[in-house]
């Protein structure tokens, strides 16, 4: 999930050089749309399962919702905040992104007020090993976790496929490496980067809907520490390049279950960041250096 | 009426003008050299014929068509294709990748006979398709620059100093090349500091000098003419 998001970040930062930082809270957004399309169908904290659409249904709507809100949003934040300042020095485009992040946070608050909102329970949590098969292991197999991982993986392996293979995709890498060059064989780049925004969007609103099924509640900030995180994991795996995000992101998700399992959850972000600084000590341009 | 033609086109860098004011023709068929030294203009004129840089006055129109301040890519998909000075290669994309970019513009799908027509002028690039574009030495480069910008099916061919860095024996190979497309119907518009081969393949020339044109002729009577000797031929 982490590397969903970390795939946002160097999806913009591999063609922009831009460190979206709204790009937490545009996700933090993805969760509410997704809350508000699963409280729409009846389902609610309350009176758990509804009896009349099935959750499925119920995910599917949320999930293209989700997608689709946080894909035009972010369309829109480029066009507002990003494209006018992208030939001016590079701490104004930054700047305009922090306000774009406090701007998305207040939306979010203003919507469902300050407090935590829980989510319903969607998906079943069970171990499968142990009530499907009915193993007596020491090893738990979660539903949910494989219900996170069997969409996760499939959308990253999907994306790196579109970058590779597609027109588009090709012409992603081609702006990213000489922009003006792009344009020179005929690539429309503005097309491009607003595409490429849509990309990164819809990755946070899928990313809203999965965190929200997993973790079952979401809160306004949300955005920030999620937004943190994800951009180590990009600077992790090597910020700009797409395969990198998604280790920078497993890894970091692996760093930080262990901890809470073996050490203890207070020390899950120390752990997290010192690995982060004796990374980047070593290798400057992150696990996998920069290649989109 | 003329392919391409530049009229009192004015450009600036903020309040720098590094144009000032020229004016050229290219007819189909031709190919046409603007030669000058270090900081006169040239990649300024193709900058701005491309549509990186907005002429500030002036108007460039292409076939009797104001193409003047639209952007890049329109331009391109208009018939002008750029091969820019230090080649511009996607470095991290494969050679077929960078030959595909080339064509990004245009909306047929079957790009085979232009493939075909890249790699039977640059047999090279044929060896080397799947290699990564950064990987390839300075004159393979300059051979996929030209590839690159010859699969947009230009209507005019516009070339920034492709002899730059390279060994006598291949900037020949370039430049008989360069004659072989044009042969082949492409129009070009060719910008060398190396005026002497520049004039040996051209037909006609300008002689750009801080931003303004001071010459313009027949290439034979360029490479004969004195000052053109004394000042870009190394004579005198
Ligand atoms: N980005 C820029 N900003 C400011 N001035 C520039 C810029 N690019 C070029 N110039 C100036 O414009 C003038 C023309 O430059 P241009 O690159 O067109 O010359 P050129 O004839 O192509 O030279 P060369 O043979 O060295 O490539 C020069 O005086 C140069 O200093
Ligand atoms: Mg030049």
């Amino acid at each position: 999930m982490i590397a969903l998001i970390a795939l946002g970040y160097t999806l913009v930062y591999g063609i922009i050089e831009l460190i979206n930082f709204a790009h937490g809270d545009l996700f933090m957004l993805g969760t509410f749309v997704s809350l508000t399309v699963v409280g729409a169908f009846g389902f609610s904290t309350l009176f758990g399962a509804s009896t009349t659409t099935p959750a499925v249904l119920a995910i599917v709507v949320a999930l293209v919702a989700s997608v689709v809100f946080c894909g035009v949003l972010n369309v829109a934040i480029e066009r507002i905040a990003y494209r006018r300042l992208r030939h001016a020095p590079r701490l104004a485009p930054l700047i305009s992104a922090i306000g774009m992040s406090f701007i998305l946070v207040n939306i979010g608050q203003v919507w469902k007020g300050p407090s935590s909102q829980g989510f319903p329970t969607l998906i079943p949590d069970f171990d499968i090993l142990r009530d499907v098969f009915g193993m007596q292991t020491l090893v738990q197999l979660n539903f949910k976790e494989i219900f996170v991982v069997g969409i996760a993986v499939p959308l990253m392996i999907g994306l790196t496929l579109f970058i590779r293979r597609t027109k588009i995709g090709k012409a992603m890498r081609a702006v990213a490496q000489d922009r003006e060059m792009a344009g020179l064989v005929g690539i429309n780049v503005d097309q491009v980067i607003s595409f490429t925004f849509l990309l990164g969007g819809m990755l946070a609103g899928a990313a809203g809907l999965i965190y929200g099924l997993f973790n079952e509640n979401t809160v306004f900030n949300l955005g920030f520490s999620a937004g943190l995180k994800a951009f180590t994991a990009a600077v992790l795996g090597g910020i700009g390049n797409v395969t990198g995000a998604m280790l920078g992101g497993f890894v970091l998700g692996l760093i930080g279950a262990l901890t809470v399992q073996y050490v203890g959850a207070r020390w899950e972000q120390v752990l997290v960041f010192s690995v982060l600084v004796i990374i980047l000590v070593f290798r400057p341009l992150g696990l996998l250096g920069e290649e989109v | 009426m003329a392919l391409l033609e530049l009229h009192d086109v004015s450009t600036y860098y903020g309040s720098i003008q590094a144009l000032k004011g020229i004016s050229l023709t290219v007819d189909k068929g031709e190919i046409v050299t603007l030669i000058g030294s270090n900081g006169a203009g040239k990649s300024t004129t193709l900058r701005t014929i491309s549509g990186l840089l907005r002429p500030r006055s002036g108007t460039v129109t292409l076939e009797g068509k104001d193409i003047s301040g639209k952007p890049a890519h329109e331009i391109t998909a208009l018939g002008v294709a750029q091969s820019p000075e230090g080649r511009r290669i996607f470095g991290r994309l494969t050679v077929r990748e960078n030959l595909e970019m080339g064509a990004y513009g245009r909306t047929e799908t079957d790009l085979t006979a232009d493939f075909d027509r890249v790699f039977e002028l640059f047999p090279r690039l044929k060896e080397r398709v799947d290699q990564k574009g950064g990987t390839l030495s300075g004159g393979e480069q300059q051979m996929l620059a030209i590839g690159r910008a010859l699969m947009a099916k230009p209507r005019i061919l516009l070339l920034d100093e492709p002899s730059m860095g390279l060994a006598p024996i291949l900037v020949e190979l370039i430049f008989k090349i360069i004659r072989d497309i044009n042969t082949q119907g492409t129009t070009v518009l060719l910008v060398e500091q190396n005026a002497l081969v520049a004039l040996s393949v051209a037909h006609r020339g300008y002689v750009l000098q801080t931003g303004s044109i001071v010459l313009a002729d027949s290439a034979k009577a360029l490479a004969s003419n004195e000052m053109v000797r004394k000042a870009y031929l190394g004579e005198g």
